[in-house]
């Protein structure tokens, strides 16, 4: 009778026809791991370090999955856990992360000066031409949301993150194909650019369109290893 | 003795299998098999760097008395083994001499491919020969001193290695011979799963016994008992499906064994995997569970943590393993009568909740399902609460343990 009696409830509610012992076959559940750290649907969590994964690019993210899988970018725990995964399946996490929309956080009130977030905004928008470097929204969009496939959108990242990313891109402990583009501007930059390009655009308001430029949208000013013509 | 007649007609025999050795072994199928067995004696692990040309060499192998580097074994004719010959490749595989006589350290396994036998050592040989040869020095050694002297790896050969050939026992069927062969020479099986004493060796009789895996940190199982990776109460085709696929009704592979089905297990035929299968079953030592009862900790403390650890599994672990320990085989794994969870050494068990991990991606399991790293979100204490409550809710019988196991394993290497 109780067998009769669960067939029935499994017809009457479907949310427990699951085929019991096997887990849901999405890759929500494949990628629980992600989640302690990156939130739920990639949206970062309290701790600064962790970037948000939402609705960047799926070239970048896929760049990124096999930087760690291959021991390019170091980070032991994302190393250990890539290691042995196949291409592929790093490709179907990273059209996952891209695909999801959780809103940008609200941009959070800023310690900086307004010197700094002045200096900042001028780096962003305008870029240096006497150092030669630059507006970030030349390679990563005019919106900051970047461009597919390889070009990462810089909003909804935390100072603390974006600051240790260009520092390790200037000490050459972060690095990415040939032509390194990042690399080279990140060279160019001073401690102090640092600080302020990562004090400003964590104050950036989400624009009306979150989702990166389609591919092609718009030209970049060098060549640039991860976003092939 | 053998009869003139028993003697004519091994003869006989031998040739016979000669030329039909020769029939089927055209070059190209000797080269197939060399790939073959490359794979089953994971070459690639050690002898690939990170993006590095494939068997090229100069992948750091940090150990215990320093920092060793792997060598180019493509056949470039300077740089590599392009030019050894088939007998120069044998004599390294079984006696772990180079072609000028210097003795390899024992990080190479060759006290496991000593008994690898000529013709298979040929034919892996004809494989590395075929491939494209990479032209990059051999890096040297960063080794401390005393170790940098290589005279010592005599002492070492002389307490630790025996050579010979794997020798088929007649009692057996072919294909528990075949298992032996393959977990014994090639699979080097022992090079981890037997305890590792302070010279680096392991001795005969503690073969498949288990050990900590130095510089890892990882545990791994004694392959002979059956409360820790002793496969004695194990189906057959749970022992093969975790071998090839990385993944099986019983339990999961994770670590350093991801490595090994990852890059060796999963490319066996099924002969081969059931055949390991077969042996690995075979030489557990007969089942027996002995009540645990050496609790480390004072019972207030242990039941204290076990009350506060099952709060933590309710919370955090449940959702997948089920609240009875059932998991959702063979994606998440059960944890009750889990012997990797209960076994004396709870190494393991702590790694994977603060790390978490994926098995393998493999052809039988491309799109494995990963357990979240933990050791962000919870404190030492909820760790040794929640690895003290697996080892002993639902008849698990493992010991308890302390927050200071935790704590020490959060700065455990992670690659």
């Amino acid at each position: 009778m109780a067998w009769v009696g669960l067939a029935i409830s499994v017809q009457t509610f479907p949310v427990l026809a699951q085929t019991p012992g096997h887990p849901p076959d999405t890759m929500e559940a494949r990628v629980e791991a992600c989640t302690p750290c990156h939130g739920k649907q990639g949206e970062g969590t309290s701790d600064v370090y962790f970037p948000r994964l939402a609705g960047k690019p799926a070239g970048y993210l896929y760049n990124q999955l096999l930087a760690f899988k291959n021991g390019r970018r170091k980070y032991p725990p994302m190393n250990y856990l890539l290691e042995y995964l196949g291409d592929p399946y790093l490709q179907d996490m990273a059209e996952y992360f891209a695909e999801q929309r959780p809103p940008l956080p609200a941009p959070a009130p800023s310690d900086a000066s307004k010197e700094v977030l002045q200096q900042g905004q001028s780096l962003v928008s305008r870029g240096d031409p006497v150092r030669q470097i630059p507006a970030c929204g030349s390679c990563h969009g005019p919106g900051l949301t970047g461009m597919e496939p390889g070009i990462p959108g810089l909003l909804g990242l935390r100072p603390n993150y974006v600051s240790a990313q260009l520092g390790a891109w200037r000490y050459g402990t972060r690095t990415a194909k040939a032509p390194d583009c990042m690399q080279q501007v990140a060279a160019r930059l001073t401690e102090a650019d640092v600080t302020a390009v990562a004090a400003y655009l964590a104050t950036r308001p989400a624009p009306i369109v979150i989702a990166p430029a389609p591919k092609g949208a718009y030209v970049l000013p060098f060549a640039c290893g991860s976003e092939p013509d | 003795m053998l009869s003139r007649a028993q003697v004519l007609g091994l003869l006989f025999s031998l040739l016979a299998g000669c030329a039909y050795g020769q029939q089927q072994n055209s070059p190209s199928d000797i080269v197939k098999r060399g790939e073959y067995l490359a794979r089953a004696g994971d070459c690639i692990a050690c002898h690939t760097a990170p993006e590095g040309r494939i068997f090229a060499g100069g992948r750091a192998m940090p150990t215990p008395f320093g920092t060793l580097y792997s060598s180019n074994i493509t056949p470039d004719r300077d740089t590599g083994i392009g030019k050894w010959t088939t007998e120069d490749f044998y004599k390294a595989m079984h006696t772990g001499r180079f072609p000028d006589g210097g003795l390899m350290y024992p990080a190479m396994p060759f006290a496991s491919y000593t008994k690898v036998t000529q013709a298979d050592s040929a034919a892996i040989f004809a494989y590395l020969k075929s491939i494209a040869p990479v032209s990059q020095k051999n890096r040297e050694h960063d080794l401390r001193f005393p170790y940098s002297n290589r005279q010592l790896i005599l002492g070492w050969r002389t307490l630790f290695f025996s050579e010979g050939e794997y020798k088929p026992d007649p009692s057996k069927s072919a294909e528990w011979n075949r298992g032996a062969y393959l977990v014994e020479g090639l699979g080097h099986c022992g090079m981890c799963h037997s305890p590792i004493n302070a010279l680096g060796g392991t001795s005969q009789s503690d073969a498949f016994k288990g050990g900590l895996i130095p510089m890892q940190n990882w545990y791994a199982p004694s392959l002979t008992s059956n409360r820790e990776a002793g496969l004695g109460d194990w189906s057959l085709k749970d022992i093969a499906d975790l071998l090839k696929t990385g993944v099986s009704a019983r339990g999961v592979v994770y670590g350093p064994m991801a490595e090994v089905v990852h890059n060796s297990l999963q490319y066996l035929t099924d002969e081969d995997t059931n055949a390991m299968a077969v042996y690995l079953k075979s030489i557990a030592e007969p089942a027996s569970r002995p009540p645990t009862t050496s609790a480390t900790l004072p019972t207030t403390e242990s039941s204290l943590l076990v009350s506060l650890g099952k709060t933590v599994y309710d919370a955090r672990c449940a959702s997948c393993h089920g609240a009875q320990g059932e998991g959702k085989p063979p994606h998440w794994p059960p944890l009750a009568n889990n012997q990797s969870i209960e076994m004396e050494s709870a190494v393991n068990a702590i790694r994977m909740v603060l790390n978490g991990g994926y098995p393998p991606g493999t052809e039988g399991n491309p799109r494995p399902y990963g357990m979240p790293p933990f050791a962000g979100l919870l404190s030492d204490n909820e760790v040794a609460a929640v690895v003290s409550y697996i080892r002993t809710a639902w008849g698990n019988r493992g010991a308890p343990v302390s927050a200071r196991e935790a704590n020490e394993l959060r700065s455990a290497p992670l690659n």
